[in-house]
């Protein structure tokens, strides 16, 4: 029941958005938001629900994604509200129905457990986010959406492909068709020349909703043009769902013997990403850009962890975890910017810490946040992966460690330049002292705080979800 | 009842074909709409015995697949006054020998997977929704227009859920129709963002959109 509820509550809630009169609509996204979080909080209680034979359950890692984007659309909610009132073409009432949409639709992605509900949920928050991109209605981010429909909808199509081969590969013996449950548990029946094919075109499909190099191609187009606020949505929540599928599609692999098949494409894959997202980070000259080759980085790291497996497994759950929570503070600290300054090209901002203070020190916060700095969460869950390279090819721990501090370099010098620099290129508009709105510094500074508690205390009942989780992924804690 | 099912997946095949042969966009939306129709046949002759679900599939599949989707992309040239011609990147004489090499390759490769026993329906089954996922892919990477790569897409999708029959016994009613709304909803937004394309470059070609690099 309360399954349910977690996925009519905001589709119910989209609806009553879009048809009822503006007034209501901050009130309802964040009444939806609380409620939602809420009654994940409920699971937290009373773990175990299931629901229409077990199709929607909660498991450890589903839980933990869910979590991760209850959280933060809870405090994308707040943020809409400010922002919304500084940029708003028409209205919102498409944005908050789609933002709400899109939370019913993730929420379908973290709570099923057949992979055709899975996918139906995948394609779903494609579409939703769509309108988000295109919420300037200019022609560059017309461009950046229909590249991404393109692009994400030949992906998702390709992993609906994958499902097929999947519920090929199983026999009819082994339990009822697609339910991930039934399916690891007689791992070893499905036939392993379809379950091959299925993980090749489920990687496919979901490495290009993760944004894994060669597919990622998408990304800093969308990142770069969305509303900031719809691209930590993407780089926060998004993305992390379309981890929870390749990796129970993963997880099946291991538990039927197939390792071997899957690990080299999943490593490769991950480092590739870290090398391209390396390359591109370098010499970038647009900050919202520069996140979205982040993205690809941490997406690369999920990919690596997942085929490294043993302690890896554990170090991917906790990463999506951090990467989430720091990703999204950094695309909310960069909005604010960029709605202050009117530009995302990182030459023409300087001087933050002077006009923007609150802004200017978050965006410094999470600059040592989404690069793996002590005292960070993030620097625990690289440390992991790291070791769990160290454990079996030593050779990808040294070029993970020196792609990982040319990372940090590349970013930390256009975020403290913009910080504290003060020559700016030829036309550069300096924000006017004093104009960063409370309920757009709340909210990232709401994150701030969370990602900085969990470096340095994760609570026991997180700690056993995420470590059950891994052991789900045919991993161990550390 | 099998050999019927051959000679409609024969003419997927075909439909396919004329696709890639085809200069004009309104031709290309007629072929799509038609492969549609024989979509929506295919699960009466594959699956045995009519029952309800299979019946409302086919329903469903026909309306969505042969009338819905195709109405919507008529509409959508129609109202943006597009000019009519596919405007391929590669020669159309290409097209078709990419799309021969694509048939060998689906024989080959549905030869090399058989399928468990309880779904070998018909040997062709296979291969031909394997040729209309390449076709659909040539399709989508070597046309310019915004509109041809939608049905592109469509194509991919129909060789998807030609894979799908396979399946259908086991996969859910409930699944089926959430993604025939999908694919559905999908190409909807797809035609309202070409409308906007169209409005803001006073022409369909995604070529426009090469603004955004590094």
């Amino acid at each position: 029941m309360i399954l349910l509820a977690l996925v009519l509550v905001p589709a119910v809630v989209a609806a009553l958005a879009y048809f009822l009169p503006a007034a209501f609509r901050a009130g309802l996204l964040v009444f939806a938001a609380l409620a939602h979080l809420l009654l994940v909080a409920v699971l937290w209680a009373t773990p175990g629900h299931r629901l229409w034979d077990g199709w929607l359950a909660d498991d450890a890692l589903g839980r933990v994604i869910l979590t991760i984007v209850s959280l933060l659309f809870l405090v994308l909610a707040h943020y809409a509200i400010g922002y919304l009132r500084e940029e708003n073409p028409r209205g919102g009432r498409a944005f908050v129905s789609c933002m709400l949409g899109f939370l019913a639709a993730a929420t379908l992605v973290c709570l099923s457990q057949h992979f055709a509900l899975l996918w139906i949920g995948m394609e779903t928050t494609t579409l939703a986010v769509a309108p988000l991109i295109y919420h300037r209605h200019d022609r560059r981010s017309l461009e950046a959406v229909w590249k991404y429909l393109v692009l994400s909808s030949v992906g998702i199509a390709f992993a609906l492909l994958g499902v097929f081969l999947l519920a090929t590969a199983q026999p009819a013996s082994a339990g009822r068709p697609l339910v991930f449950g039934d399916m690891l548990a007689n791992a070893t029946a499905l036939d392993p020349v379809w379950l091959r094919a299925a993980f090749v075109f489920m990687l496919i499909g979901f490495g290009t909703k993760m944004g894994l190099a060669p597919l990622h191609s998408w990304k800093p187009d969308v990142y770069g043009e969305a509303p900031s606020l719809v691209g930590g949505l993407m780089a926060g929540a998004l993305t992390s769902c379309a981890f929870l599928g390749l990796a129970r599609v993963t997880a099946i692999c291991f538990a039927a013997g197939a390792g071997p098949f899957v690990r080299p494409p999943l490593i490769g894959f991950g480092l590739l990403s870290v090398a391209i997202a390396t390359a591109f980070i370098i010499g970038q000259g647009d900050i919202k850009r520069l996140l979205g080759y982040s993205s690809i980085e941490h997406m690369g790291l999920l990919s690596l962890a997942l085929g490294l497996g043993g302690v890896g497994a554990y170090g991917a759950v906790l990463h999506t975890l951090n990467n989430a929570l720091a990703k999204v503070m950094v695309f909310l600290a960069v909005g604010n910017v960029v709605l202050a300054c009117g530009t995302s090209s990182s030459g023409r901002i300087r001087g933050l810490m002077r006009t923007m203070p609150a802004s200017g020190t978050l965006l410094v916060i999470g600059l040592f946040a989404i690069t793996g700095s002590p005292p960070f969460g993030m620097f625990l869950s690289e440390f992991t992966i790291i070791k769990a390279a160290i454990d079996q090819y030593p050779w990808i721990a040294v070029v993970l460690v020196v792609l990982l501090s040319i990372i940090f370099v590349g970013i930390a010098s256009m975020i403290l330049e913009m910080v504290y620099g003060e020559r700016a290129e030829a036309g550069a508009t300096a924000a006017t002292v004093g104009t960063e709105r409370p309920w757009l510094v709340a909210a990232p500074a709401a994150l701030a705080i969370l990602v900085l508690g969990l470096g340095v205390y994760m609570p026991a009942p997180l700690s056993d979800a995420i470590a059950s989780a891994a052991e789900a992924l045919g991993g161990r804690a550390p | 009842m099998t050999r019927l099912a051959e000679l409609l997946l024969l003419l997927v095949v075909l439909a396919n074909f004329s696709v890639l042969a085809t200069s004009r966009v309104s031709a290309c939306i007629r072929a799509i709409a038609f492969q549609g129709l024989l979509l929506g046949a295919l699960p009466l002759l594959l699956i045995p015995g009519w029952s309800t679900h299979t019946m409302v599939l086919a329903a469903g599949t026909a309306l969505v697949k042969a009338g819905l989707l195709p109405w919507f992309l008529r509409w959508a040239i129609r109202e943006a006054s597009v000019r009519r011609e596919v405007e391929p990147l590669i020669g159309y004489m290409a097209s078709m020998l990419l799309g021969t090499a694509a048939l060998a390759v689906a024989f080959a490769v549905a030869a090399v997977l058989p399928l468990p026993l309880p779904l070998a329906v018909t040997p062709l089954l296979v291969p031909v929704a394997l040729v209309t996922v390449i076709i659909g892919l040539v399709v989508l990477i070597t046309r310019s227009k915004a509109i041809t790569q939608v049905v592109g897409y469509l194509m991919l999708e129909n060789g998807i859920y030609l894979f799908g029959l396979t399946q259908s016994a086991r996969v859910p009613f409930l699944v089926e129709i959430g993604v025939l709304l999908d694919v559905f909803v999908g190409v909807f937004v797809m035609g309202i963002v070409i409308f906007h394309i169209n409005r803001e470059f006073d022409s369909m070609s995604a070529a426009n959109l090469r603004e955004l690099r590094d």
